[in-house]
């Protein structure tokens, strides 16, 4: 979903001694002030900012709103701190017709002139008369700034104001932007300049201009602009040039705006696989090897973003700030350590008793995983917990017209493959890998050759755990920590093996991924809950074809299950 | 290994044992809770308040829930994780006939649309509310609904040989789409409110204390005769044949039997109780919502079941009673303490104590077991191995 995302007003802010800048909202009485504009003389443009600012020690609420005009067209910086005095009532009149700005910061106030930005000695703040603003004159001072923020020094509130300015087209904010647009170096604003350019043109200009600005929003995958041109297309008393020509850029800007959607799905989908998969792997493996269900590996999850949570405290109790972005990397193998040994004395105390009777280790694990819920419950409390990204993880990057990649997700997705491919190492290239596919394949015969499988039973189960833990801690990253993490994903996590087939690492990977992307494809046509249901109603006409799974055993393997 | 021994009194319809032990518990249930209810005067001691009638009901649906469980996991092996859904599917068809039964009387006055339906602004009524105004249509609906929806999906999983573990974990993912799917107001049934505000049923007003002992009285009928039609089906030969292919499905295929068919059968008749029990529940509780779908419900009735011993009937019905006394208990008295309580039930009754409270008590040196009883199950169970 392309969203357009007012980045750089909260930076902006500084600049303006801490006041919130809402301007960026306002723009669209730009319009209307605009209007006024083009009725005033032209010398308020020629004069410059000194008249403009001397204009705000006027007598009437009207030549006060001619200046504030005067002062968005400007384009200097030093006018929204202008204005921002102004609307913050910190601007003064002297006797002489000199405007100041006051600064009442710590005990004696500080005077500046406006027009030169030169402290001012000669004047005491009691001798000084207000400059009052209305309701209405508010409103234009919150425009003006708006408009100025596109000569902002800052490049996030340029961009804001640029992508802004395409909502609230006019005829009159051409001139602003030909202004801007000139000035301009960075290429990503400029484009959104020309963009918003092109919006404004469009309903101005000559037909070549027209026709032109078309072209330009035509390769645009801005949803906005598509309504942009819906809008022209219906004005009456079109040029049939101009109606094809709009026509043409439509479709262009549907079927991009159509590959988009199904590539910000498909990573959606990867994203949401990658995590089913994280979760479900160690499900896999222990179903796979011991023919247990572990219903408390949902909590080996969530015990795992605790661990995620601890750390990261205990990284801001005791150590210094700037090393707290590498609390993640720490979180990683102590919540596999702390899941593992979870998962082994789960083994060793309670699972070990079990074996030959999976309903009932089923039932015991359901156990276990209240237990652990409570106890979590009991000791952080129910509501949830603030896992902070580290700074590196934070935001993300536009790969094309508003389809967002963040940056959480994508390490998510690399950790995840990782995880797998380490996975993969250890069952193919490890004694105990070894050990542990002989187990999966034929316990007996296993434990015949002298394979401890007592062994193999308890580090799998650690391992597996320890995995779940790890996913924990990955899901700390794009959800909420809270007692209940585990019982989300657990439903999933079996499907997952379910369609995949058990002890298999391709058929989880398949599994996952699958699910993971059907859902996400599915979400859009049929929303997430209807989406999440058609998937189960599937898996569960799946298991019609292939009772265990897409990637069963087969041969020998599958006859000593069976 | 075929545990299975029943001996010939055993099997016998006219066993007086279980019959005078049936006989007494129906009349401690249905005669003597209503008489020191209604004609005991409320200071005295013995005294069974108003408030409690609903509550031992409420127990008793329960017991009638654990039953059907018992009947397909206790002994033919399908350790359903869906029984907790179609108690809830039964329990929103008598929903739906309490709700049309409010008629003007709801918030919004409205005789031809239940308040949520005004609220979400139907139109209409959807087509799947018709004819719930009779309680005969709802009755039927409240077997047909749930019998329908397990006999298609036990068609589906048991013909393609699903079985153990696998059947529990598709079972509960059925539970969970069906959790989901109650929850969206687009489908109808309330969404996460769901239904209550009932006012009568069958033209009695459901707050009335005389009401409420007749839905009572209702109960133990519906738990008498859930539990004959249990011990009928367990006692005769099909009820050998489900014995046989809990501990070792394919030499029971082998032999000749269709495993599916019987499987099937049994499966549909419990989901049917199942949904009774729900039925009954409702009108009790006063609401029917969501959250009765959600999947650690239906796990739970088998704590109940293992509680009390499985593959014993007595052994069900207790459990769901005790465990649920110790829920109301516990989750008043001290709520934190509750999970680490069921938690702990789950696996002490699978590490301790496979055959339950019953099982423990016929293990005893007194009362001196009768050669050839049955135990409720004999643990390890071989063939179970097999996923």
């Amino acid at each position: 979903m392309p969203v357009v995302e007012f980045r750089g007003a909260e930076e902006w802010v500084p600049a303006f001694a801490g006041t919130t800048v809402k301007s960026i909202v306002h723009l669209f009485r730009l319009g209307l002030l605009a209007l006024f504009l083009f009725a005033a003389p032209l010398s308020a443009w020629a004069d410059g900012l000194s008249e403009a600012i001397a204009g705000l020690g006027g007598d009437s609420f009207a030549a006060k709103e001619k200046a504030v005009i005067a002062l968005a067209k400007s384009g200097e910086p030093r006018a929204a701190l202008i204005l921002q005095a102004l609307a913050g009532d910190r601007l003064r009149k002297a006797p002489d017709g000199r405007v100041v700005i006051i600064d009442t910061g710590r005990g004696s106030a500080k005077l500046t002139d406006a027009a030169t930005g030169q402290p001012v000695a000669d004047l005491a703040p009691e001798g000084l008369d207000r400059i009052i603003v209305n309701n209405r004159l508010r409103g234009a001072i919150e425009a003006a700034l708006g408009t100025l923020t596109l000569f902002s020094p800052d490049r996030e509130a340029r961009l804001g104001a640029a992508q802004d300015a395409l909502r609230h087209h006019s005829a009159d904010t051409v001139a602003l932007l030909e202004k801007s647009l000139a000035a301009e170096q960075d290429s990503e604003i400029r484009a959104a300049m020309q963009r918003s350019l092109a919006a404004s043109q469009l309903f101005a200009g000559s037909k070549e201009e027209r026709l032109a600005a078309i072209r330009t929003l035509g390769s645009a995958t801005d949803p906005q602009v598509k309504n942009l041109l819906d809008e022209f297309r219906y004005t009456a008393n079109i040029d049939p040039d101009l109606y094809k020509a709009a026509g043409d850029a439509l479709a262009a800007i549907d079927s991009r705006l159509r590959w988009i959607g199904i590539g910000a799905n498909l990573f959606q989908g990867i994203s949401l696989g990658s995590v089913l998969l994280l979760a479900a792997i160690g499900l896999a493996i222990t179903f796979g090897v011991m023919g247990v269900i572990n219903m408390a590996h949902g909590e080996m999850i969530m015990t795992g973003a605790y661990v995620a949570f601890v750390v990261q405290q205990l990284f801001r109790a005791f150590l210094p700030p700037d090393l707290l972005d590498a609390y993640l990397l720490v979180a990683v193998p102590v919540a596999f350590l702390f899941a593992g040994l979870l998962g082994v004395l789960l083994e060793r105390c309670l699972i070990r008793f079990l074996y030959g009777r999976p309903l009932e280790t089923l039932l015991a694990t359901w156990g276990v995983s209240l237990i652990l819920q409570q106890a979590v419950r009991s000791m952080f409390g129910s509501p949830n917990k603030e896992v902070a990204n580290p700074s590196w993880m934070t935001g993300g990057f536009d790969v094309v017209g508003g389809f967002m990649v963040t940056w959480n997700r994508l390490y998510i997705i690399v950790f995840c493959f990782v995880v797998l491919g380490a996975l993969a190492l250890i069952l193919n290239r490890t004694r105990f890998g070894l050990h542990m596919r002989a187990v999966t394949q034929n316990r007996d015969m296993a434990a015949a050759m002298g394979i401890p499988t007592a062994r193999v039973d308890a580090l799998t189960f650690g391992l597996g755990s320890g995995i779940a833990g790890m996913a924990g801690v990955a899901l700390s990253q794009i959800g909420n920590v809270s007692p209940n993490l585990g019982t989300l994903y657990i439903v999933d996590s079996f499907m997952v093996v379910v369609f995949g087939g058990v002890g298999n690492l391709m058929g989880t990977l398949v599994g996952a991924l699958s699910l993971g992307i059907v859902n996400k494809l599915l979400e859009p046509y049929a929303g997430a809950i209807l989406g999440k249901i058609a998937v189960l109603v599937a898996i569960i006409l799946f298991i019609q074809r292939r009772p265990r799974g897409l990637f069963a055993l087969k041969g020998r393997a599958a006859d000593a299950e069976a | 290994m075929v545990t299975a021994r029943l001996n010939a009194g055993e099997r016998s319809p006219w066993n007086a044992r279980f019959w005078t032990g049936f006989v007494l518990s129906g009349l401690v249930l249905g005669l003597l809770v209503p008489l020191l209810n209604r004609w005991v005067a409320p200071d005295s001691p013995f005294a069974v308040p108003d408030y409690l009638v609903p509550l031992l009901g409420k127990y008793l649906c329960y017991a009638i829930l654990a039953l059907s469980l018992d009947l397909v996991w206790g002994y033919a092996g399908i350790l359903s994780l869906g029984h907790g859904a179609f108690f809830a599917l039964g329990g929103y068809c008598m929903g739906m006939y309490l709700m049309r039964q409010i008629g003007t009387r709801g918030v919004y006055g409205n005789a031809a649309l239940p308040d949520f339906m005004v609220f979400l602004q139907y139109k209409e009524l959807p087509w799947f509310w018709w004819g719930f105004d009779h309680f005969a249509y709802a009755a039927a609906m409240i077997m047909l609904v749930p019998g329908v929806f397990a006999f298609v999906f036990g068609w589906l999983a048991f013909r393609s040989r699903v079985t153990g573990v696998y059947l529990s974990i598709i079972t509960q993912a059925m539970t969970y789409a069906l959790w989901l799917a109650f929850f969206r107001n687009d489908m109808g049934f309330g969404g996460n409110n769901g239904l209550t505000d009932y006012k009568d049923i069958l033209g009695w007003d459901v707050h009335l204390p005389e009401t409420r002992l007749g839905l009572y009285l209702a109960t133990v009928i519906g738990l008498g005769i859930a539990y004959l039609l249990c011990r009928f089906i367990t006692v005769s030969k099909l009820g050998r044949v489900l014995l046989a292919l809990r501990d070792a499905e394919s030499r029971v295929r082998f032999l000749g039997y269709s495993t599916t068919h019987a499987k099937l059968f049994v499966f549909t008749v419990s989901a049917v109780l199942a949904g009774i029990a729900g039925a009954l529940y409702v009108p009790q509780v006063g609401i029917i919502n969501p959250s009765e779908f959600s999947p650690g419900n239906s796990i739970e009735v088998a704590i109940w079941v293992s509680v009390g011993g499985r593959g014993t009937l007595v052994g069900a019905a207790i459990g769901a009673v005790l465990v649920n006394l110790a829920k109301t208990w516990l989750t008043t008295a001290a709520p934190e303490i509750w999970l680490f309580f069921l938690g702990g039930l789950f696996v002490l009754t699978t590490l301790v104590f496979p055959r339950g409270i019953v099982g423990v008590f016929r293990q005893l040196p007194w009362p001196r077991r009768r050669p050839g009883a049955p135990l409720p199950i004999e643990a390890p169970i071989a063939a179970e191995k097999r996923i």
